[in-house]
């Protein structure tokens, strides 16, 4: 049941783009067709499903004050005295970066159609702030154990790509819409996320 | 009628003329009159005798039991509250007292709504040099109906003018929309001025005279604020039963406490075929499906275990289906999405009710979700259709 909560909870109630406007740019850009938006919102998905838990476990084991405490031998706190969590962005990023090579290889080798389409913005995964914006809140949540993190990382995912989905379906809906000149393309789609910003506001408070 | 065609006729200023916005306003009310002569100049011209125009009139005229309910709604609570007459009274008692203070305090926010968006309209119609577009009419009429009625004038006159142009311009008039254009501003108002839009002072309008209020410290929260409470029995004890619910005299927004006001509506809207049988099925099939769920995991006496009928009668449930979930524009275009639209609507509109406190008012909030869901449903529908026609093509 806690776990059911933790991915409601972050995929609507703590949605990254409707409640916090986190990972705007990719967003915003390849939100032109469904067809793009499903395969970003799928690798930022996977990405954040990885990175979370492996930045729980750093987290846990590495960064934390007193996360060190398991080198110590018997009897001894040399270790359980470090903090070192002034190293939690650097190693977070690292590890992002690594795991987003590793979606850039797999999305090569299996779909080179959606690699194409996805073009640079695959590689910019790697500084989508939805993804080390996950990492951050997971830090700050202090979940329990791995289990939690992970689900908290595909919940924040999913509420990411119901997002962009959305946004890409209405997207190619208004195509056909008289907009004014000004405000076609990115204009309007700030306005359609304030809008279904609106409507996302109800699940505020779970 | 001639007459009347000949000196609308006779007034026609010149599309060229200095003031462009003259012309607007003048075919804006010219057509309104009568259905007008020109055609397509090429390709295909269809002519119906139930134009856009006419179909807008007709979803007003089926929102007017609503409205009049309302008004004699408004007049007996607030006589209701300052205690000149009590619950057991006949209802009729002193009727066209009620009548009249509740039309009193109803038409101003109606003109303020039709003034600010109309106006907005015919700016824009000139501006963008098109005729005025119609579908004004339903929103300036629903947005009245959907507001408690001490909600201040200037509020409705922002929250009109935000909707109008935000909700609907932006994307290119009547037609282009996403989301409702009467819900973006009653949402706006809800989360902007939260304190004059829930709560339990805003509903019923306890004023003797200019500025006093008689009865401090009383309470008129509406059905759905006391279940929250107190479960069902709450809602037994202030007089909003199942049926006392369904006949519509409790306090709430000024349109939505009748479902059988409500129901007249949806009966015109139906036979005139104007809105979506599916949609409205869909989400009262949702809304019992959702509602018992909660009965069963619900403890007695919670807000869960009001009992599913109950709980579709509050609130804005009814007046969200009928009148707003089956905007033609913003909901699903295919018959198999429409389904899904309006299930989504029932399951959201009462799981965001019960289960966040917060928001009573879930109904207006799942149908705003439905909305920008729309189109996402469509495309699946669509994608599924071409793929299935490919596959028959395929294997013949």
């Amino acid at each position: 049941m806690e776990l059911v909560n933790i991915f409601v909870r972050s995929a609507f109630a703590d949605n990254m783009i409707f409640t916090f406007f986190f990972g705007m740019c990719s967003y915003l850009a390849v939100s032109k067709t469904v067809k793009t938006a499903v395969g970003l919102g799928a690798a930022v998905i996977f990405v954040l499903g990885i990175t979370v838990p492996l930045n729980f476990l750093l987290e846990t084991f590495i960064l934390r004050e007193g996360a060190l405490a398991w080198m110590d031998t018997e009897g001894e706190t040399t270790y359980a005295s470090y903090d070192l969590s002034f190293l939690s962005f650097i190693m977070f990023i690292a590890v992002i970066a690594s795991t987003v090579q590793l979606v850039e290889m797999l999305v090569e080798k299996f779909s080179p159609a959606l690699y194409g389409a996805l073009g640079i913005f695959l590689p910019l995964i790697a500084v989508n702030c939805a993804i080390l914006g996950g990492a951050l809140f997971m830090q700050q949540k202090q979940f329990n154990n791995v289990g939690e993190a992970t689900v908290y990382g595909l919940g924040s995912g999913f509420g990411w790509f119901i997002a962009i989905v959305l946004i890409a379906a209405i997207r190619e809906k208004i195509k056909y819409s008289h907009i004014p000149g000004p405000l076609k393309g990115v204009g309007m789609a700030f306005i359609l996320t304030g809008l279904m910003g609106l409507g996302f506001l109800g699940f505020l408070g779970f | 009628m001639k007459a009347l065609n000949d000196f609308v006729k006779k007034i026609k200023p010149s599309a060229e003329g200095k003031f462009p916005i003259m012309h607007a306003i003048w075919d804006g009310t010219y057509t309104f009159l009568f259905v007008p002569g020109h055609t397509n100049k090429n390709g295909v011209h269809v002519r119906d005798g139930v134009d856009l125009k006419r179909t807008m009139i007709m979803v007003v005229l089926a929102m007017i039991p609503a409205l009049l309910f309302g008004m004699f709604n408004v007049g007996h609570q607030h006589l209701l509250a300052i205690g000149e007459v009590t619950r057991n009274m006949p209802i009729m008692d002193m009727f066209m007292d009620k009548f009249l203070f509740g039309a009193l305090k109803v038409l101003p926010l109606i003109v303020v709504s039709y003034g600010v968006g109309l106006g907005i309209e015919f700016v824009f119609a000139a501006l963008n040099k098109h005729s005025i577009h119609e579908g004004f009419l339903v929103s300036g009429m629903l947005i009245p109906l959907i507001m408690p009625v001490d909600v201040p004038l200037w509020m409705v006159a922002v929250a009109t003018a935000f909707a109008v142009i935000i909700g609907k311009e932006v994307f290119g008039g009547t037609g282009m929309n996403i989301v409702n254009v009467a819900l973006t501003a009653r949402a706006f108002l809800f989360f902007a001025y939260p304190t004059k839009m829930s709560g339990d002072q805003v509903w019923i309008n306890t004023s003797l005279d200019e500025g006093q209020r008689v009865v401090d410290g009383f309470s008129g929260a509406t059905a759905l604020g006391n279940a929250v409470e107190g479960g069902k029995n709450a809602l037994d004890e202030m007089g909003a039963s199942t049926l006392e619910a369904f006949i519509g005299f409790i306090p709430g927004s000024i349109g939505e406490t009748s479902v059988i006001a409500i129901g007249i509506g949806a009966i015109i809207l139906l036979l005139t075929n104007i809105a979506s049988w599916r949609i409205m099925l869909s989400a009262v099939i949702g809304g019992l499906l959702m509602a018992s769920i909660f009965n069963l995991v619900g403890d007695d006496g919670s807000y869960m275990a009001v009992p599913a009928l109950h709980q579709l009668m509050l609130g804005g449930f009814a007046f969200g289906v009928v009148f707003m979930a089956t905007d033609p524009v913003t909901a699903s275009q295919t018959n198999q999405g429409k389904w899904v639209y309006g299930f989504m609507i029932g399951i959201l509109g009462i799981l965001i009710r019960v289960a966040n406190p917060a928001y009573p008012e879930g109904v207006m909030l799942a149908i705003l979700i439905a909305n920008v869901s729309a189109p996402l449903i469509d495309h699946v529908v669509v994608q599924n259709n071409i793929k299935k026609r490919l596959k028959r093509v395929k294997t013949a």
